[in-house]
């Protein structure tokens, strides 16, 4: 109750730009913490969706004039597509292949990107109309782009509840806790993460689709591997595999980059420590580790 | 003049140089980074940085010291190997025996560290690195002009990578080598330390990359950028190639080298594209890689 109160007046107490980024990040990280806390499948190529999405969004709304919500549609359809495509190449392959073949695909979108004419290169898709929400909202109003993001998130956030509660996700568990036995199970494991990956994609998509439309531009940083690796360090930060894990690392990371940004101080450097402590640290991140350490009292109270 | 395909010969010719130029960077890195799986079980996303810390030590050999090339291609391998070598022992062996994951992950968190502090330092801009005089000129084949920095590249890196090949194939450290992967507690027994061959296989591998970064320095604008832009192409010859063989990693480097200079030729829009497209279709054909053994 509390925090649905809070996330409503937010955007009148903090600038509503910075809390849409934190909420498209919410739901990008979220949406990787899906394969990559729940079905064990490392993705350095999530950008990829994310970035195409954007640019697929922008050019539907700038060129196409489509209405805000077909645009989004769109973006995020594409994404769920590629992602398809991808899981089709690489999902039989394990770990690291399946980490290094997903950045090389990535990659390969961000070559298209930077050729391709659509995207405008280097200077990317600008002044991207916002457009109305269902034809009467009108998107200029920073608060009610803020209002439709949030129920955006809030929407993907409970889809995502929902998919890792029912069967679907507890296959998912079995599958990244003992794949053989999945299988030996009778499981078509690879068709059970193709799903969780395009799924995953898909929501990544509209992530990035809501964060094109209401930033206004489409540009190469959306589809580097960069922002692939940003995400993962969100879900880490957090906590891989739990629920909550992705939201907290998604905030404080945004939350970080932001006052890096005005300091002066590299943000890349500043990223790449955090990572590097986060894995030699605390690998179950910040939420995943207060949580086993809760549980740990909570087990020697009892005992 | 003759012509392939509507292309003249020279031309054709001239990108096939070109594509075996790069070919030989992408062999050295992967050629490195096929040892340092095979050993420590480890990909290290790391190795286009460290590749990129070389360039930019050759370059401050150069104008801070007053090295010269020459001497650059001793001490800057030492120097990128000495940090791997820190990097190993402070960091890396406590990920040996957990999931190979969290290893690409601290490498990768590595990778954004250095190359943000570089650009952080240096700036984002390109420095220009001379050609040695000894290296400048060009051959003249009646085909084609060929530089003789380039000719100069492609030789060094091929004759790294046999020399690094017959050793760990014929050589009797090789074999420790070798039987270490397989077994590591059993060459234990043999008293052999393997921690210590852990270590210095790390710090000898990233020495390479850094000895491909002095190589590049004259050829490529000394950047912070350059050494991610070049890992994950390597990274898509790993995979196209398997982490099983060293001869394949250094062949599939050499070998998308000339098809990436082929391409530039006969369809020049796709030449950045091209590795990854072959991946593609080696995965769907052949998922293990041309040289791979499944795990």
């Amino acid at each position: 109750m509390a925090i649905a109160v809070a996330l409503l007046l937010a955007p009148h107490l903090v600038y509503p730009l910075f809390l849409i980024n934190i909420l498209c990040f919410i739901l990008f990280a979220s949406a990787l913490n899906l394969v990559l806390g729940y079905a064990g499948l490392l993705s350095l190529g999530h950008a990829a969706f994310f970035g195409g999405a954007a640019y697929v969004t922008a050019h539907a709304a700038k060129v196409w004039e489509m209405p805000f919500e077909v645009a989004v549609l769109l973006g995020t359809a594409f994404a769920g597509l590629l992602g398809l495509v991808f899981g089709l190449i690489g999902i039989r392959r394990y770990g690291i292949y399946f980490a290094m073949i997903t950045l090389a695909l990535a990659q390969m979108i961000y070559f298209l990107a930077v050729q391709m004419p659509f995207t405008g290169g280097e200077d990317g898709i600008q002044a991207v109309p916002r457009g109305t929400f269902l034809g009467i909202v009108d998107l200029n109003d920073i608060a009610a782009m803020y209002y439709v993001v949030l129920g955006a998130t809030v929407a993907g956030i409970l889809f995502l509840w929902r998919t890792l509660h029912s069967p679907f996700g507890h296959i998912l568990a079995a599958i990244r806790e003992n794949e053989p036995r999945a299988i030996s199970l009778g499981l078509d494991v690879a068709r059970y993460k193709l799903i969780a990956f395009v799924l995953s994609a898909t929501l990544s998509g509209l992530a990035g689709s809501l964060k094109v439309i209401a930033f206004q531009l489409a540009s190469l940083s959306n589809v580097s591997w960069h922002l692939s690796g940003e995400v993962v360090l969100m879900t880490l930060i957090g906590g891989m595999g739990t629920f909550v894990g992705p939201i907290i690392g998604s905030a404080f990371v945004v939350t970080l980059e932001h006052m890096l940004a005005t300091s002066g101080l590299p943000i890349s450097l500043v990223v790449g420590v955090i990572f590097m402590g986060c894995v030699m640290l605390f690998r179950r991140g910040v939420y995943g580790e207060t949580r086993a350490r809760l549980k740990a009292i909570v087990e020697r109270d009892r005992a | 003049m003759p012509e392939i395909f509507g292309v003249p010969v020279v031309v054709l010719l001239g990108q096939i140089l070109l594509g075996l130029i790069n070919g030989s960077f992408y062999a050295v890195l992967s050629l490195g980074l096929a040892i340092i799986f095979g050993m420590l079980n480890i990909i290290n996303f790391a190795h286009g940085a460290l590749y990129m810390m070389g360039a930019f030590v050759t370059w401050l050999c150069l104008s801070q010291l007053g090295l010269n090339y020459w001497a650059a291609l001793v001490v800057v391998p030492l120097v990128v190997g000495a940090f791997g070598i820190v990097i190993e022992r402070l960091f890396l062996r406590h990920l040996y025996r957990i999931d190979h994951l969290y290893s690409l992950l601290f490498t990768f968190g590595l990778a954004l560290a250095l190359e943000g502090l570089f650009r952080y330092i240096f700036g984002a801009a390109g420095k220009p690195y001379p050609v040695p005089q000894e290296l400048t000129g060009v051959f003249k084949l009646g085909f084609m002009i060929l530089p003789i920095y380039r000719a100069w590249v492609i030789v060094a890196a091929v004759t790294v990578c046999v020399a690094v090949w017959l050793v760990i194939e014929k050589t009797k450290l090789g074999a420790w080598l070798r039987a270490a992967t397989e077994n590591p507690s059993l060459v234990t027994a043999f008293g052999i330390n393997v921690p210590l061959m852990l270590t210095l296989t790390y710090g000898f591998c990233v020495g390479l990359a850094g000895f491909a970064g002095v190589l590049a320095a004259p050829i490529y604008q000394v950047s912070p950028g350059m050494g991610s832009n070049l890992i994950i192409i390597v990274f898509a010859v790993v995979v196209i190639g398997g982490l099983g063989s060293i001869g394949g990693a250094i062949l599939t480097g050499l070998g998308l080298g000339v098809i990436e200079g082929l391409t530039k030729v006969f369809y020049p829009s796709a030449s950045t594209i091209v590795v990854f497209l072959v991946m593609v279709l080696v995965l769907l054909l052949r998922p293990s890689g041309l040289f791979g053994k499944e795990n």
